[in-house]
Parts: C-alpha cells; sequence; structure tokens
C-alpha cells in the first residue's frame, strides 16, 4: 500500500492536519469501547477512502489484514477468558486441552475487541493511502530529520527488499537441478539489501544529506480543506473523549455484557460519523 | 576557471590489492563536456567518486595528491559539501531515488542546504522545466520508468544549479530512446547555461558528437586528454576498443581525421566527394513463420494476457533452429522479457504454446539473482568452473567478482547441469559492459551456437546484435514486426541501426569501408 496523490479533500489538506484528522478517528476507536461508536469509525474511514479516492486500497487492505485480526480476537478470547456468567459451550476436557466454559461475555468481549482492531486498521490504511508520507517526513525535519527519513528509508527497504525476493526466486527458478534452501535464499536477500543500502547511502551523501541544515519554517495560508478536516478531527476527538469521560458510550463485558448510554451512544456515534466525513462535502479546489 | 582539479591522485580501495587511481593529474574548466571512457574497472567511476567526495570520505581506502572541486579540497570537505558544487549521478537511478515523490526528490537537496521554502518550490519548478518532468511532480517515485526516474534523479542533482555535473554511465540503465534522450539533455544543458559537464560512458558514439574532450583512463591512469577526432586516432592505434564503430570504419578505409558521431561522418564522406546513403527504409522483413517441427525452441501463438491488464504478448510465433542465433529487439515494453520468461516456464502463455527440444537456459537481466552462495566454488563444483574457465576464482565472494565475472559465472550456472540445454536465452546481457567485454560475450554464445544450441538475447544495442546474431527479430506492442537476416532488420531506422548504417547503411564497420572504398573508386 503506497501513497498516491489523488484529487480529494483528504489529499488537498496539509500533511499535518490530514494527520491529525487520521490520528482523532484512529483516537477515538482507541478510548471508546462502544461497539456503535466502533462502528461508526469503522463506517467513518470506509467511506472515507472512496471519498478520498482509496476505496480500493483501504478496503483490501483492511480485508486482509483487519478482518483475519478480528476474527482472530473473536476466536481466541473466549477460548482463553475465565471470564462471564452465561456459559453458551463447554469444550475441551480430552488431553491435552483441559476443560473450559465459553461464556456470551467472553466472546462479546472479543468480539468487540477485534472490531476496535478493525476501525484502527482502516485508520492506518487510510493514513498510509492518503497522506503524504514525503511532507510529514517534512513536518519532522525540525525535530528529529536523521531518524525520521531512516524510518522511512528502512521502510520503504521492506517492498524492496520483497522485490528483490521475488527476482531472486525467479533466478532460482532459472538454476538447474534442485533449489536453493530458504535459508540460503534469506542470506542472499540480505546482502543484497546491505549492497542497496550502501548505494542509497552514497546517493545520500552526495545529496547534502550529511550537512542538512535546519530547515527555514515555511508558512502557508490555510485552505478551506484545512480548516474544514482541523475542525472535523477536533470534533471527533471531542466527541469520543467527551463520551467516554461523561460515560455516554460506555461497554462492560464481564460478568454480564452491558451497553451504557442507549440512544445517546447511537447519537454520538452518528455524529462522530457526520462530523468525520463532512469535509469531504466541499470538493472545490482539490485537484492539484 | 578551473572548475576540477587533481593533482598527483593516486587511491586504493580498502584491502584491494592495486590503486584503482594512479597518479591522475587532471583539470575541467568552467562550461566544459568532457567524456571519461576506459574499460571496466580501469578507474572512471573511481574518479567521479573522487571528484564528489565520496572517495575517500564514504569508501575509506588509502588517497595520496589533491582534488579541488569548485575551490573545496576534499582532503578536508566531504560530500555534502562538495555537493553544493557538484551534483552526481549513479548508473543505477533505482538506488538514488529516496523520497516518494518526484516533487519531495528534487526538494531533498535543496532543503539539505537550508534553502528558504521558496527557494526550494522555485528550484524544483525550474529543474522540472529544464528537464521537461514538470507533469511528473506529482507523481510517486516507484511508479516512473527507468528512463523518467533517471531523468528525476539529474533534475535532483541539478536542482542546485551546481556548476560541474558528475555523471557516471547514466545511460547503462536505460534504453535507447531514454539513453539519447539523456544524453541530449546534457548537450542542452551544457550549450544553454554552461554547466560543465563530466560523463563516464561505454557507449562513445552516443556521447562524443557533444563532447569538448574526452579523457581515457587505461588502469587507473590517464592515458588520453584530447579531442574527439584526436582520441579516436589514440584509440585506433593504443586501445581499439575505446573507438567507436565509424571511427572503425574510417581507419579500415583509411579516411581522416577520424569522425566523433554521424553527422561529421556524413559530412566528411561528402567532402571527399563520396555521397553517404541516404538513410535506409524502415525495415521491409516481414515476420516470417517458421516451421515449429525440429525446432530447439519455438514459440506456437503464444498470448500473455494480465488479469485486468492488458495483453504484453499478442500471438508471438517463432521457431529457433538448433544453433541459431537469434538478437530480440524492441523498445522498453515490447514483451522481449515477456517473451524470454515463457522460454523456460518463469511465465505460462494465456493461450498459445511453448516448447522446446530440451532444457532452456535463461539468464535475466540481474545476474547476481542466480548467485547465492558465499563462494563461487559453492555455486558450481571446481570441474565445471574449470570448463568455464573460471576455476581461478574458485575462493572469491561472487559479489566481490566484476560485472563480467558475475555474468560469465551466471551463464555457466544456467547452462551446465546433467543435460545440455536445448536453447540458452539472455535478458540484456550487455548493460553496463564495455566493448571489450561484448566481444568476449558475443564469442562465448556463438560457441554455444556451435554447439547446436540456439541462442536467443534480447538487447537494446544493435552493434552487439549484430557482432553475435544472424537473425534479428524486431518486438512492438508484444508482436513480432520485423524478423530477418541483420542486414534486412538493422540497416534501416533510427533505433533500430548501427551507427555505421546511419552513416552509410553498411552494418558493420568493415563492410562500411568496402562500400566507402567502393563508391570512392566510381
Amino acid at each position: 500500500m503506497t501513497y498516491r496523490r489523488r484529487a480529494s479533500p483528504l489529499h488537498a489538506a496539509r500533511a499535518s492536519v490530514a494527520c491529525v484528522w487520521c490520528g482523532a478517528l484512529a483516537l477515538a476507536a482507541i478510548v471508546s469501547w462502544h461497539p456503535l461508536v466502533l462502528a461508526a469509525v469503522l463506517l467513518a474511514a470506509l467511506v472515507a477512502a472512496p471519498a478520498a479516492g482509496v476505496g480500493r486500497e483501504v478496503g483490501r487492505f483492511t480485508l486482509l489484514v483487519g478482518v483475519p485480526i478480528a476474527v482472530l480476537f473473536t476466536v481466541i478470547n473466549p477460548l482463553i477468558s475465565r471470564e462471564g456468567l452465561t456459559v453458551v459451550a463447554r469444550v475441551g476436557g480430552v488431553w491435552p486441552i483441559p476443560e473450559l466454559d465459553v461464556t456470551a461475555e467472553a466472546i462479546a468481549y472479543g468480539a468487540v475487541t477485534g472490531l476496535r482492531a478493525l476501525a484502527i486498521i482502516a485508520c492506518c490504511a487510510l493514513y498510509f493511502s492518503a497522506v503524504d508520507p514525503d511532507r510529514v517526513l517534512r513536518l519532522f525535519r525540525r525535530f528529529g530529520f536523521r531518524s525520521a527519513l531512516t524510518a522511512t528509508l528502512a521502510t520503504r527497504l521492506v517492498g524492496t527488499l520483497a522485490a528483490d525476493a521475488r527476482r531472486l526466486a525467479d533466478g532460482q527458478r532459472c538454476r538447474p537441478g534442485p533449489p536453493a534452501s530458504r535459508l540460503t535464499i534469506v542470506r542472499a536477500v540480505t546482502a543484497g539489501a546491505l549492497d542497496r543500502a550502501g548505494d542509497v547511502a552514497a546517493a545520500l551523501e552526495v545529496r547534502g544529506y550529511g550537512a542538512a541544515a535546519a530547515p527555514a519554517r515555511a508558512r502557508s495560508a490555510w485552505s478551506r480543506h484545512d480548516v474544514a478536516f482541523a475542525l472535523s478531527a477536533a470534533a471527533i476527538a471531542a466527541l469520543a473523549i467527551g463520551a467516554q469521560a461523561g460515560g455516554l458510550a460506555g461497554f462492560d463485558a464481564y460478568p454480564r455484557v452491558e451497553l451504557h448510554g442507549g440512544a445517546g451512544a447511537g447519537a454520538i456515534a452518528a455524529a462522530l460519523a457526520i462530523a468525520a466525513l463532512a469535509p469531504f462535502l466541499d470538493r472545490r479546489g482539490i485537484a492539484r | 576557471m578551473t572548475l576540477l582539479r587533481l593533482e598527483h591522485v593516486s587511491y586504493r580501495y580498502p584491502g584491494a590489492e592495486r590503486p584503482s587511481l594512479r597518479d591522475v593529474d587532471l583539470e575541467i574548466g568552467d562550461g566544459e563536456f568532457v567524456v571519461l571512457c576506459g574499460l571496466s574497472a580501469w578507474g572512471k567511476s573511481t574518479l567521479l567518486r573522487a571528484a564528489c567526495g565520496l572517495v575517500p570520505h564514504f569508501h575509506g581506502g588509502r588517497f595520496e595528491g589533491r582534488l579541488v572541486v569548485g575551490g573545496l579540497d576534499t582532503r578536508e570537505h566531504g560530500p555534502s559539501d562538495v555537493a553544493a558544487v557538484a551534483g552526481t549521478l549513479f548508473q543505477d537511478p533505482e538506488t538514488q531515488t529516496v523520497m516518494g515523490s518526484v516533487r519531495a526528490e528534487i526538494a531533498f537537496g535543496l532543503e539539505n542546504r537550508g534553502w528558504s521554502a521558496a527557494a526550494v518550490a522555485r528550484g524544483v519548478e525550474e529543474a522540472a522545466l529544464a528537464l521537461g518532468i514538470a507533469p511528473l511532480l506529482d507523481r510517486p517515485t516507484g511508479e516512473l520508468s527507468g528512463g523518467e526516474l533517471q531523468r528525476v534523479a539529474l533534475a535532483a542533482a541539478l536542482a542546485g544549479r551546481p556548476r560541474l555535473v558528475l555523471l557516471d554511465e547514466p545511460t547503462s540503465q536505460l534504453d535507447p530512446v531514454a539513453g539519447d534522450e539523456l544524453v541530449w539533455l546534457l548537450r542542452r544543458l551544457n550549450e544553454e547555461w554552461g554547466t560543465a559537464i563530466v560523463l563516464a560512458e561505454h557507449r562513445l558514439e552516443r556521447c562524443l558528437p557533444a563532447a569538448d574532450r574526452v579523457v581515457a583512463l587505461v588502469d587507473g591512469a590517464v592515458a588520453c586528454d584530447a579531442p574527439p577526432p584526436a582520441f579516436l586516432a589514440w584509440a585506433m592505434a593504443n586501445e581499439p576498443s575505446l573507438a567507436t564503430p565509424a571511427a572503425r570504419m574510417f581507419s579500415l578505409a583509411g579516411l581522416s581525421p577520424l569522425p566523433p558521431g554521424v553527422k561529421a561522418a556524413r559530412t566528411a564522406l561528402r567532402a571527399r566527394g563520396i555521397e553517404p546513403a541516404p538513410p535506409a527504409a524502415p525495415p521491409a522483413a516481414r515476420p516470417r513463420r517458421r516451421r515449429a517441427k525440429d525446432s530447439a525452441l519455438s514459440f506456437e501463438r503464444v498470448w500473455f494476457e494480465r488479469r485486468g491488464g492488458r495483453a504484453v504478448l499478442r500471438g508471438i510465433d517463432l521457431a529457433l533452429a538448433p544453433g541459431e542465433r537469434v538478437a530480440l529487439m524492441g523498445r522498453n515494453g515490447a514483451g522481449k522479457s515477456t517473451l524470454l520468461r515463457h522460454a523456460n516456464g518463469l511465465l505460462e502463455p494465456t493461450r498459445g504454446r511453448v516448447r522446446a527440444a530440451g532444457r532452456v537456459g535463461l539468464l535475466l537481466q540481474h545476474p547476481g539473482d542466480v548467485l547465492v552462495a558465499d563462494r563461487v566454488d559453492g555455486e558450481l563444483d571446481v570441474e565445471t568452473l574449470r570448463r568455464f574457465g573460471l576455476d581461478h576464482l574458485a575462493d572469491r565472494h561472487p559479489r566481490d567478482l566484476s560485472g563480467g565475472e558475475r555474468q560469465r559465472l551466471a551463464l555457466a550456472i544456467v547452462t551446465s547441469g546433467e543435460d545440455r540445454p536445448a536453447a540458452v536465452c539472455l535478458d540484456e546481457p550487455t548493460r553496463g559492459m564495455d566493448r571489450l567485454h561484448k566481444a568476449h560475450l558475443a564469442e562465448t554464445l556463438r560457441g554455444y551456437a556451435d554447439d547446436g544450441i540456439a541462442v536467443l538475447v534480447a538487447t537494446h544495442d544493435p552493434e552487439f546484435a549484430v557482432q553475435f546474431a544472424d537473425r534479428v527479430v524486431l518486438m512492438g506492442e508484444g508482436e513480432v514486426i520485423a524478423d530477418g537476416d541483420p542486414h534486412d532488420v538493422l540497416a534501416g531506422g533510427w533505433y533500430f541501426a548501427t551507427e555505421t548504417a546511419r552513416v552509410c547503411g553498411a552494418l558493420t564497420p568493415e563492410e562500411g569501408a568496402a562500400l566507402i572504398g567502393e563508391r570512392a573508386r566510381r
């Protein structure tokens, strides 16, 4: 999954604001336990993705990475949790698996945890697809540029290594006789990565990286999209934190499943989704 | 004014047995276009790396003498300081890209120098406009072609308006069209903005017409420093593998001075009353269908259609007889590599079929991908190494071998084995290779053919195709658009033609010299 500039309000917003907006959405999923609020965050991320022109990328990543993790949480928690009062099944009892009670509360807790993970993963996917990493890197330039650049290059090297591994695998298929062991391939990929790292380091040097000076602070006027997404991020954070602090959208799994807040939780979830998606309605000035 | 001055510079890489530079004295002035030439491992890259400060600051080793770039002594100033004076471009565009978007890539060097945001924005715009890459500014660097990426890397090197640009074989990874465009851009930079250029290059016929001087390195020392015609005369006398095909043709015909390019050659011929042939018509050789029966390798109506994408191969019909030597040519994206990958089953056709009379040895573009062991004798047993003349390298690490040695080893690996291959396919084997090594490779391939093995080589290099092939297949958009004798296919056109063909219609220097002699006698 890589960033690509698209004509969308989120892409048109400055990197700092887009970062904060994605962060606010993820924060809402982190602080909240109410399934309706979590569903609202997930929905907001999944609707925002096509509105930002990255629906396919975000949907694919959420499906391939998020859904298996969510399912894993839902399945694992009832098997390891000893809490909850409503036993729905009794499994095990045959060596080496001890007898254990599967409770409805443990299943609910696992499912809500899975939903939360899914929402956070969708927010991360949206961030990686729609926020320009080079502009984010520039944000960190004043604080720890070399660390940020190293992190960026290391992240990028993952893709390069994967491509190298595919090429090496093809190369091995061209050899007669039995194929080389996985260990041999991994060693060759690692050695290749060191070569590549050396080349990139040389390229950085001749581009003046070693003398990297503190950049002058750049000031630019806030666009309509900067303002809209900043307000949206503030609203999302306020709603999520306020609801949690005020007990308006709470969730307890043990000893019995309890949802707090009643209709208020639904209203907060709806408000959160509306606040998150509202900036996408204004599509003026989004193309570059 | 002198921009680059080397005084008695000698340099030895850490752990190296021999110095890579030996007592080099050289001066390059403002606005000069200097071509640096020499065989592989003769010190071109090392000289450029010394000029940009990477030697010795990045590579270590033992450095003697004095090197001053734009007033900066590299003993006291590292590559980051030198970057303000000299822009540098290496061979492989992929390893020079550090940022995600073209705009950020060009801005990177300027930001490192602490330029204001407005100055960075202006520098990016101007560099992009100068190199014609403004439409690419918001594209991710990961999506660019090799030619586009190399232009972006050049823009990044030029954005700070350096007075000197150092380029280490920047066209070696590019197809002829992109390579010619890059040299044209350098020429424009040199002529319009007075930027001094130092260009290391193997394919001299591409860049000599633009050069003011040629510096030839032999074993790390400057052996010749002269204008192109004088350099060519020196090359013919001392190192013929450095001479261009047109120069060799003139030399064989007994004409002098030797021409640095096609235009000069045609002008010189006209001045002697020899009318050069008009540009030949485009290839008339029609694709021919050959009988697949008894062939060593055949592609029968092979289609390769990507899921949700385009058809890369469109009904390819091609058969190679045992011992036949075929050059596969065409621009990037024409389907050459995809076709070769079908030859040994790396890819399966979506329609049609591929038949082979036995095993097919395939050497992909990067020979290093075949090599995985820590020692050469871990890749092949000593007996096989001896058979391929590689036994003296048995205890070396494959990554420490030169490009040519690595390729010979990889070729030995894919063609060795219990059963002799029916066909051998090579994908772009001459990238970054000097003329001498190309000649050795052509010899090796002829040896395979003499043993009855069909040889199919994808290449962008018409001179190499003429050197080894007895048949040339030209591909375009996944189809065979010409197939025939090299004289039929490579004597016409602009890109798919040898230099001598562009001068007088003859494919090789020898044929050209004979033709010139014949026309002179008329």
